[in-house]
């Protein structure tokens, strides 16, 4: 059960649920947006990703959602760019920050330069509640994960992996390379809404001592 | 709460519309089990009840209570007395349940009738052992408030419910990167057997067996997982998520179970053997 016409391609994941790809990672908020506007009967959630959005339904999957879905024509996302970031004050000590000088022939100094000058967008989330997953760093901060994952990174640490960078709302294991950490508090089940990084959300770091 | 036994959490139907800000789903393991055991005390089938793990659950009522046990069958006992499995049980204040250890199966479920009314986290109940959300696993001395919940007075005497099948096996959907494997991987998938592996937990199932092998190296940018998600990482020994799983993954998912039988794989334990055969 697949369809290719389009932009996109729905594929069945299973009795519950299917799986929109789009063949530009850009179009993901697009299509999300789509579905969160006019949902599908018995649609129960939605995961947007780094190029899929995951449609999970209360019922079986059926022809009709995957053609429903092939035909799905992506909504105008709220503009991220119209709203006012969302600033997130960070202490650029980390521990890979010289590692990723050294792989992007920046100083410390000029990677913090261009953090802070990058303006972020959450493209989604998904890792851990309330993590986004940050999009818009200039291309030569891309840079790879730690060979080894750290057992226990802070709550708070923002990394840097490939082309996200990203604060981890919890302590956990992970391995992306640090460079600050921040005391936002990313993530809290009392505050509506709890995650303070939601897809969308314009996001901008601030150099703080 | 006595006893929780080697590990026992509260669980509801689960915590829906969060998966885009991280937030896992969660919920009883095995969802038919727990709605019969609300169904049995006259519950709206996603109250929340206690699931424990592997038995040896001990508690004992403050007043007058209206409890059934379903899921992996055991031995339930009342003031030492035994008392009957997947029906209703009086218990009067005082009375001590306890669960005895099941012969097959793993999740055995705990419904009073009323519902266990610990407050809700994002709209759910459930101990997220993943994420960290929802009430800590339960402990000897804790309270568990009671909620007035409920709906009529239950009518089923009983429910006579199979047990965990002897010889599992699991219906399987192709997933969506079976493209990402060498052909002999669902062939090994289908005709091997397979060995739950000691660190399976609510997120999901270990399973040692066959290795299946890629076809293609790489990366595979993160995106959503479902429950019964086979997902194989690069050592090749899958992980079958549970309702803990993590909202999305980055190895790619070679095969989904089928819903219909997720309640079985949520009462495979360490050291079970399952197999699994195409669904169509």
């Amino acid at each position: 059960m697949t369809g290719t016409e389009g932009s996109h391609r729905a594929t069945a994941y299973g009795d519950r649920a299917v799986l929109v790809e789009a063949a530009d990672p850009a179009d993901v908020p697009g299509l999300h947006a789509a579905l969160l506007a006019a949902p599908l009967t018995g649609q129960a959630d939605l995961v947007p990703a780094a190029r899929t959005v995951l449609v999970l339904l209360d019922r079986p999957v059926t022809d009709r959602d995957l053609a429903a879905l092939q035909r799905l024509v992506p909504a105008v996302p709220g503009d991220g760019s119209a709203r006012e970031p969302v600033v997130l004050p960070v202490v650029f000590d980390g521990p890979d920050l010289a590692e990723v000088a050294r792989r992007t022939g920046r100083t410390a100094d000029g990677v913090v330069a261009a953090l802070t000058g990058a303006a972020l967008t959450v493209a989604f989330g998904g890792f851990a509640p309330g993590f986004g997953y940050l999009t818009g760093l200039p291309a030569d901060l891309h840079v790879p994960r730690r060979a080894t994952p750290r057992t226990r990174v802070p709550a708070g640490s923002v990394g840097l992996a490939g082309p996200y960078a990203g604060v981890y709302p919890r302590a956990s294991p992970g391995g992306w390379q640090l460079v600050g950490r921040t005391d936002a508090v990313l993530f809290d089940v009392d505050r509506d809404p709890p995650a303070l990084l939601a897809p969308g959300t314009p996001v901008r770091f601030r150099a703080v001592g | 709460m006595l006893a929780p036994g080697p590990f026992a959490t509260v669980q509801d139907a689960g915590r829906t519309g969060w998966a885009s800000i991280g937030v896992p789903r969660s919920g009883a393991a095995d969802r038919p089990a727990a709605a019969l055991a609300n169904r049995l005390v006259g519950n709206d089938p996603a109250a929340a009840v206690v699931e424990a793990t592997a038995g040896g659950l001990r508690v004992r009522a403050e007043r007058t209570l209206l409890v059934a046990v379903t899921g992996a069958p055991v031995p339930v006992v009342v003031d030492g007395r035994p008392a009957p499995f997947a029906a209703p049980t009086t218990l009067r204040p005082g009375a001590v349940l306890a669960l005895g250890t099941p012969r097959v199966g793993l999740r055995s479920y705990l419904a009073v009738r009323g519902g266990i009314d610990v407050p809700p986290v994002l709209g759910s109940r459930s101990t997220d052992t993943l994420s960290g959300l929802g009430p800590p696993a339960l402990a000897a001395g804790r309270r568990l408030p009671v909620g007035g919940l409920a709906g009529e007075e239950p009518v089923v005497d009983v429910a006579p419910v199979a047990g965990p099948p002897e010889r599992p096996v699991l219906r399987l959907l192709p997933g969506p990167r079976r493209d990402w494997f060498d052909g002999a991987a669902w062939p090994a998938l289908i005709s091997g057997a397979w060995e739950v592996a000691a660190d399976s937990d609510r997120v999901g199932l270990r399973l040692a067996g066959p290795r299946l092998r890629r076809a293609r190296d790489g990366e595979l940018a993160s995106e959503g997982l479902v429950p019964g998600a086979l997902q194989v990482p690069p050592d090749g020994a899958p992980v079958l998520f549970l309702a803990d799983h993590p909202v999305t993954g980055g190895y790619p998912v070679l095969a989904v179970v089928v819903t219909a039988d997720l309640p079985v794989a949520a009462q495979l334990r360490p050291g079970d053997r399952v197999r699994f055969r195409a669904a169509r």
